[in-house]
């Protein structure tokens, strides 16, 4: 890859008189066209193939009644027209799950945000061991999901998990947790928070630094106090970057599945199956036009959810 | 070579803020020296983040009987090594092992080559169609995988790629982040080199590589770091496309494991978790410098 096109000694000069100069700059154009269609290509094919072309390419399979079976001939199968969305809606367990992934971003993105807010501001007000405790916050963030699931599903065994074991000290007779319904949507929460705080954590500390400190101490003067400080000077200040963390959040829990593929196969009752689960299931049946369907559904969710939150954040002007 | 150092945030108008009088009215406030509680609070949280990593690498090393005792233990009363010596021994976890590594490595080199590649083009130099290769480019940033790997899989099928490395490999071969990534640092190289280059007679290729790559270290380092763990922990893809034992992942054999009928053998999958996590663990540390970086400008995690 490392080899010039041309030889630079038959090349001519490049330093040239006032008429040479139009010509020579659309050589520079030709030869900086082809260079970059060189260097992109083997990028763009790749890319066209194997991330473009799906994308489509499940937008119209939505639309079909493909099945695992028509897999060597996928341009024969029928058309569904929006057989597989109807369906989709009629769903009860569809229904099911879209409630459950709804409540996994609705509780778990301020959940995280909030925590990973109050973490950041810690951070930024201390001077020593700084760089110690921004480590130990942002550590899940480097791991497997599907590791540290397995890692939480025992720590959330009733009897021999520590935080029952850790309740009983204080007195709690702790439940099961991701074998009671009512529990084990909020306990995958409770993981996907812990896992995931770093990064907002890391994004906040970064926004916080540059919050002018002149301003602060001008409202100081003023006579605002610290948390007068932090409500009208600090978060106006930080607000595109709690947007951002609030969409990239909301985006990857929109698409939640590996915590509760580990840590509680979808159960109990499919209390923590998600919209992404039902997509890898409907996958697993075989049913390859309905699964596209229901993963448009999350994509086109991921879009709008986005989209509001865009205009909620919004800097007001 | 020159590093960025972003200018000083103030906005001084000269008559709002009144530096000399306002500063030891801010250096004797709790502003800059914090209680001690923050410090304990932090302490805290810290432990609570940890806590399960700690318990993991604990119970790893006991006998399957005592991660099971109740009430449970928190350090091992009998220390073993069994837990890991049947990963390794029954479970065919090496195999594993080099499959991730295998899948991650390549996956890796592909998204530093393909996408400093395209990312030099995007910043540097002029051609038409420029604008939209960007945008779509990272219009896909947001198209999650669950949209894109039943055609995905359908296709790798009938190349007849399931169940091999270059089915595991080539969906995440070129990626978004690393154009992204390699353009904004492109653009922030000085366009002279390239001129004094043009001038000394270099051809485009040769500039690209000899002149402009060896500049990017640090963002090829956050790239590469970024790409590495994110193939190392993907789960969704290799489920779906490794098929025999091995071909499968760590994750995958962790997560199939954890469901499978060794589902009970608690200090085993502990132990497996063990050597999912540290590894990447481990990396993270050494080079943390350049992922909390990347994290810093992209949020991917």
């Amino acid at each position: 890859m490392a080899t010039a096109t041309t030889a630079p000694a038959s090349r001519p000069s490049p330093v040239g008189g006032s008429p040479g100069t139009k010509r020579r700059r659309s050589l520079l154009q030709r030869r900086q066209t082809r260079t970059a269609w060189l260097l992109a290509l083997p990028f763009l094919l790749l890319f066209a193939a194997f991330t473009v072309g799906p994308v489509f390419a499940s937008l119209v399979m939505s639309f079909t009644d493909m099945r695992s079976t028509d897999v060597r001939t996928p341009f024969a199968v029928d058309l569904a027209g929006i057989d597989n969305y109807t369906a989709l809606f009629q769903d009860p367990l569809f229904r099911k799950v879209a409630l459950n992934t709804a409540i996994f971003v609705a509780v778990g993105v301020p959940l995280t945000m909030v925590l990973a807010l109050a973490a950041a501001v810690g951070l930024n007000r201390i001077t020593r061991l700084r760089a110690f405790f921004r480590l130990g916050f942002y550590l899940p963030v480097v791991t497997s999901i599907v590791a540290v699931a397995v890692v939480w599903r025992f720590l959330l065994q009733p009897d021999t998990g520590p935080i029952n074991q850790l309740l009983g000290v204080v007195g709690i007779d702790g439940p099961d947790w991701l074998g009671e319904p009512s529990l084990a949507l909020p306990s995958v929460i409770a993981m996907a928070t812990w896992r995931n705080l770093g990064t907002l954590m890391v994004i906040f500390l970064a926004g916080l630094q540059t919050v002018p400190r002149e301003l602060l101490e001008a409202a100081e003067v003023d006579g605002a106090g610290r948390w007068q400080r932090f409500r009208h000077v600090t978060l106006p200040l930080l607000r595109p970057v709690l947007l951002f963390g609030a969409v990239i959040t909301g985006i990857g829990y929109l698409q939640f599945f590996e915590e509760s593929f580990v840590m509680t196969n979808g159960g109990p009752l499919n209390a923590t199956r998600s919209v992404a689960y039902y997509t890898y299931d409907q996958f697993s049946f075989g049913n390859y036009g309905y699964a596209s369907a229901a993963s448009y559904v999350l994509f086109v969710a991921i879009v709008v959810l986005t989209a509001i939150q865009f205009r909620v954040l919004r800097p007001k002007t | 070579m020159t590093t960025y150092t972003p200018p000083p945030s103030t906005i001084d108008d000269g008559d709002s803020l009144r530096p000399g009088d306002a500063e030891p009215a801010g250096r004797t406030n709790a502003e800059r020296a914090p209680s001690r509680w923050l410090y304990v609070v932090l302490s805290v949280g810290v432990l609570v983040m940890a806590l399960p990593f700690v318990w993991m690498l604990l119970s790893s090393v006991k006998p399957e009987a005592e991660v099971r005792s109740i009430p449970p233990t928190w350090l091992p009363e009998t220390f073993t090594l069994e837990n890991y010596g049947e990963l390794f021994d029954r479970l065919s976890f090496p195999t594993y092992f080099v499959n991730s590594i295998v899948v991650a490595v390549v996956v890796t080199l592909g998204n530093l080559v393909f996408g400093s590649m395209l990312g030099y083009a995007l910043a540097k130099l002029e051609f038409r169609g420029k604008r939209l290769v960007f945008v779509i480019v990272l219009g896909t940033l947001m198209v999650p995988g669950m949209v894109t790997f039943v055609p995905l899989f359908v296709l790798v099928s009938n190349m007849g790629l399931t169940n091999t490395y270059p089915g595991l490999i080539l969906p995440y071969l070129v990626g978004p982040l690393g154009v992204f990534l390699m353009r904004q640092y492109f653009l922030g190289l000085p366009d002279e080199l390239i001129q004094a280059a043009r001038v000394d007679g270099a051809g485009e290729l040769r500039i690209f590589w000899s002149v402009m790559l060896p500049l990017t270290g640090p963002a090829l380092a956050t790239l590469g770091i970024l790409t590495f763990l994110t193939s190392w922990n993907n789960f969704l893809w290799p489920l779906v496309v490794a098929q025999t034992e091995d071909k499968y992942t760590l994750p995958v054999a962790l997560a199939l494991y954890s469901v499978g009928q060794n589902a009970t053998q608690y200090g085993l999958l502990l132990a497996g978790a063990v050597v999912v996590v540290v590894p990447v663990v481990v990396l993270f540390l050494a080079v943390q410098r350049y992922f909390v970086q990347g994290i810093a400008m992209t949020g991917i995690k």
